[in-house]
């Protein structure tokens, strides 16, 4: 039953880095267990809540069913990447701004896969933005300070100047 | 001691009435704030339970029963024990004494001892250098099961008193029996012109927070525990360690760490936390279990499927005459808080509009499932549903627009209900005439094409319950405060940030009577070694009793400062105003200190400045047997409007929108309660529409979907659009006026959509959730010229003991039980269990 390490170099969060891991290890796995990574979570661990997302060359993938050994000389990015220089992404930083994370347990599989959305579509609209989160679940917000703040972000990510509406911070009086 | 009544320092006066002072020069309390955890947790850095990583840690696993109810003959850990890597191995013996969070249900054991109770009960647990090996240890555990005749749902407990599955309860499988008179309901019947009744059923759902549980216990050779756990309630984990494993209190440190979401399905004491507890102290090495997904779904504690039945009595006009409630729970395996659930199915019919009589009828069966307990909202959303269903239709019987019914009939604020619950602020109307204009209901009900319709409903939540769970005398809630001479402030609490920020809750509190930012605050909580009590994240309790026990801290902190401060500027201390981190001269803003300095001020004269705060609720009306659940220092209000899109040739309904108005008292963190009310009306959603506990129909009571894929819950492609109207009525009893936010939404949203399905279609759907099947069902029936409906169709016999009888305030009660016609007296005893989240 004991297995032989298996090593891999990849590229982690804009780093080159090699890991030695149980070859038949999830990148969920090697992420948090191997890499000291944990904010990569789970919620099931059979594919179904999205909420270990991490970006593989860029694309959304469900870490617990991607094998680490699949990594060897890919572009994997986590939530630990995100911000740059102290400084949060603009994702991030909308997220914090709306209550977009309440437990904040699922909050960087959406983050990720809110930055794929953008990088491949920057001006979403309100429908593109569910389609492209369909498959994270989110128990706490109701995903609407999810989608406000991924349209926050895009429209400063364009680079203009928004801030959230008076409606999205205290509601209709 | 709340908000407007200590001495203000740089604010106006309480105006002389209850009506709270509007306050304009509130800074902090109000606005929309970051939480103070948003940074850690949009970038990964919060450390949940699963995220500890201790040296020589090992690795946890249960072995579970196969079985849905069965006698343990024999169990042998032998081949396990000998698996290379495996450190231990414990079975109920280890740990033979039992727990509950209710000091009535002390029913559960960390692993079976004699019986299992439901697929999924915990039976061994093992110890091991992986997770890996662990798991393989439990495959080569023996145990030798004796099946028993397991009982499938509350009918068949009912119908199947043996054999029964606890030995103590009120007969039978029933665990508890409640029968409640406030006042002769049957003559208020007769006064009636229209009486109704009707049947309903609100099926189970779980809580399903996207983290599954997990805990890590190190027991260190000086002889002390340590347990993190994704739990809500660090304080009942205390005690049940401390009996379980009888340790010293003091020997046990508990710390709550944040919850990736709970919903009041991590606040009962639970059988990992203990194993885990117990083998670390067993093997002298840090170990922690993280529950797989499927094992959240046994632990659940989640909504009891609650079959009801109601009828009410009315006048022409909608008034209420009188009205006599049934309900039915089914409790699952264990007590957990349902004595408290049953309760709570009876307690909050009377909060919304005036019922002069009322009797409640309540059980609570044992079955061979999981146990159910406290889901956000705890025992309510279920006769919210019936009574606001029963309503619509009493409103169109009557040819009455439902929302004129409710606002021509509000419980009025300030006064007593017939089952002597103290009604404080009540911003009901406010919020049904706010989603009444914003959805165009006038344009819309009964007005819509075929296929859509539009549906209202409102609902009232507690903002923490009047008495504590265990018996006590003592606050529900403390807090501690340290002044730092740099000018920061620290906030220790007991209180446990499930994601529903109430960190950011004393943050901006103690920053509002310190003049300071929210962000100058460091905040200590949920942690038993370090933090006063806090009872928990449960009954909507904790911005109402931690923000209390906080502005009594900071208030006594800023009087001391003040003090010399003052003397320092030459001016009486109630001259000292505290804002932008200053200390000054109100008449004179320019002269002041920074707020450091006036720290240094009071330390250099008094000694370090530290303060403590605490809660108690004001004492409950009502004195009789059961009076314990319902009473709550204010409560909230809700109204809303669905419209919803129903496929006839499926039966889908889809939800496009929904208008949720939200009585919250007053906002301490705008932000927050705009989440808490939209997490709340999706929460609800799900349950109105899919999510279920759904068990195999044939004997076994297996689980049928324990996965996330397969418990439907709603995505971002079936969650509504939700336009929010936040209605403010500052209650005295609330701090700065707040009551709560974070359950009271949720219930009126699957009776609105009920209402609406029956709007779009003409059919009623008195089951929630309102599956297509369901849908489509009644639709048949409908075209076949049957009654358009699909719901239960019977209310078993049940052999209720005799009534508690209390007089309504206005029958000359005094809160206390009469006496009984066999003479024995009945009350005055208020059970000592609360509500939770």
């Amino acid at each position: 039953m004991p297995d032989t390490k298996a090593k891999i170099a990849l590229e982690l969060n804009g780093e080159p880095v090699e890991v030695a891991f149980a070859p038949h290890k999830t990148l969920l796995e090697v992420l948090r267990e191997d890499l000291g990574l944990t904010g990569t979570k789970h919620g099931c661990e059979l594919g179904e809540c999205g909420t270990c997302t991490v970006l593989v060359d860029g694309v959304p993938v469900l870490s617990c069913l991607v094998l680490g050994l699949a990594c060897a000389g890919r572009r994997v990015k986590t939530v630990e990447g995100m911000a740059e220089g102290g400084k949060l992404h603009p994702l991030q930083h909308a997220f914090a701004e709306l209550g977009a994370a309440q437990c904040g347990y699922c909050t960087p599989a959406f983050l990720l896969a809110a930055e794929a959305l953008l990088a491949a579509n920057p001006r979403p609209t309100r429908d593109d933005i569910k389609q492209a989160l369909a498959g994270n679940l989110c128990r706490c917000t109701g995903y609407i300070k999810i989608y406000e703040a991924v349209e926050l972000a895009a429209a400063r990510l364009r680079g203009e100047v928004a801030e959230p509406s008076q409606e999205s911070l205290y509601g209709r009086r | 001691m709340g908000a407007g009544e200590g001495r203000k320092v740089g604010r106006s006066e309480r105006a002389p009435s209850n009506i709270p002072t509007v306050q304009p020069s509130l800074r902090v309390v109000g606005k929309a704030h970051r939480k103070t955890d948003a940074t850690a947790k949009v970038t990964g850095a919060t450390r949940f339970a699963d995220d500890l990583f201790l040296p020589r840690m090992l690795y946890a696993k249960l072995l579970r029963s196969p079985h849905p109810h069965a006698r343990i003959v024999r169990i042998d850990p032998s081949r396990a024990l000998a698996l290379a890597g495996v450190k231990a191995v414990l079975t109920g013996k280890d740990l033979p004494i039992p727990f509950g969070i209710l000091p009535v249900s002390q029913d559960e054991h960390a692993l079976a001892l004699d019986k299992t109770r439901f697929v999924g009960d915990p039976v061994a647990g093992v110890a091991a250098v992986s997770e890996e090996i662990a798991t393989a240890a439990l495959d080569l555990i023996a145990v030798e099961y004796e099946p028993l005749r397991p009982v499938r749902d509350a009918l068949d407990a009912v119908a199947h008193p043996e054999p029964r599955i606890h030995a103590y309860g009120d007969g039978g499988n029933l665990h508890k029996l409640i029968n409640l008179e406030f006042g002769d309901v049957e003559e208020a019947f007769t006064a009636a012109d229209l009486v109704r009744e009707d049947l309903l059923f609100f099926d189970g759902n779980t809580h399903l927070p996207m983290e599954q549980h997990a805990a890590a216990a190190d027991w260190s050779a000086d002889g002390k525990l340590t347990l993190w756990s994704s739990t809500q309630t660090p304080h009942y984990v205390h005690r049940a360690l401390a009996q379980v494993l009888e340790l010293a209190p003091a020997r046990i440190r508990v710390i709550a760490t944040p919850n990736g979401g709970a919903f009041g399905g991590k606040s009962d004491p639970f059988s990992h936390e203990l194993v885990v507890a117990k083998l670390a102290m067993v093997t002298g090495r840090p170990v922690k279990i993280t529950l797989t997904r499927e094992e959240v779904f046994y632990c659940h504690r989640g909504r009891h499927p609650t079959l009801m039945w109601v009828k009410t009595g009315v006048k022409r006009d909608g008034s209420i005459t009188g009205m006599h409630f049934k309900s039915l729970l089914d409790g699952g395996g264990y007590g957990s808080y349902g004595v408290a659930s049953t309760y709570y199915t009876g307690a909050l019919q009377t909060v919304t509009y005036p019922v002069p009589r009322y009797k409640f009828q309540g059980a609570r069966a044992f079955t061979s499932k999981p146990p159910c307990g406290p889901k956000r909202g705890h025992g309510t959303p279920q006769p919210r549903f019936a009574l606001e269903v029963h309503l619509d239709k009493i409103a169109e019987q009557l040819g009455i627009d439902p929302a004129e019914l409710r606002l021509k009939h509000l419980v009025p604020p300030n006064s007593l209900t017939a089952n002597w619950l103290r009604i404080g602020t009540m911003g009901l109307g406010a919020c049904i005439e706010k989603v009444v204009t914003g959805s165009g209901w006038k344009e819309k009900f009964r007005k819509l094409p075929d296929g859509k319709g539009i549906g209202l409903a409102c609902s009232s939540y507690i903002t923490g319950a009047g008495l504590p769970i265990y018996w006590n005398p003592m606050p529900h809630s403390g807090v501690q405060l340290k002044c730092d001479r740099g000018g920061g402030v620290t906030v220790f609490c007991g209180s446990t940030e499930i994601g529903q920020g109430s960190d950011s809750i004393l943050a901006v509190i103690v920053a509002e009577v310190l003049g300071l930012d929210p962000f100058d605050i460091a905040i200590v909580t949920g942690d038993t070694d370090l933090t006063p009590v806090d009872l928990g994240s449960y009954s909507s309790r904790v911005t109402l009793m931690t923000g209390h026990a906080a502005i009594q801290a900071a208030e006594r902190a800023r009087d001391v400062i003040a003090r010399h401060a003052a003397q320092k500027l030459g001016i009486p201390p109630e001259r000292a105003a505290f804002a932008d981190a200053r200390v000054f001269d109100v008449e004179r803003p320019e002269r002041g200190l920074t707020f450091g300095e006036a720290v240094q001020l009071a330390e250099a004269a008094e000694g370090t400045v530290g303060t403590v705060g605490s809660y108690t609720p004001p004492p409950s009306a009502g004195k009789y047997r059961g009076a314990g659940v319902g009473p709550s220092p204010a409560y909230s209000y809700s109204a809303c409007v669905a419209e919803v899109d129903v496929d006839a040739a499926t039966g889908i309904v889809r939800v496009p929108k929904i208008w949720i108005a939200h009585d919250v008292g007053r906002c301490i963190n705008a932000a927050t309660v705009m989440g808490q009310i939209e997490g709340s009306v999706y929460m609800g959603l799900g349950e109105a529409l899919m999510e279920e506990m759904a068990y195999r129909g044939n004997r076994n009571v297996v689980h049928k979907i324990p996965s996330l894929l397969e418990y439907k819950s709603p995505t971002t492609l079936e969650m509504c659009d939700v336009v929010t109207y936040v209605v403010e009525d500052p209650d005295p009893n609330g701090p700065f006026g707040a009551k709560e936010c974070g359950q009271g939404p949720l219930l009126p949203v699957p009776p609105a959509v009920a209402n609406a399905v029956y709007d779009a279609v003409g059919v009623r759907i008195d089951e929630v959730p309102i599956t297509p099947e369901k849908v489509f069902k009644a639709l048949r029936r409908k075209a076949k010229g049957e009654e358009p409906r699909y719901g239960p169709d019977r209310f078993p016999d049940i052999l209720w003991p005799e009534p508690i009888r209390v007089p309504p305030p206005w029958e000359g009660g005094d809160g206390r039980a009469v006496e009984q016609s066999d003479g024995r007296t009945v009350g005055p005893k208020a059970l000592p269990v609360g509500a939770r989240r």
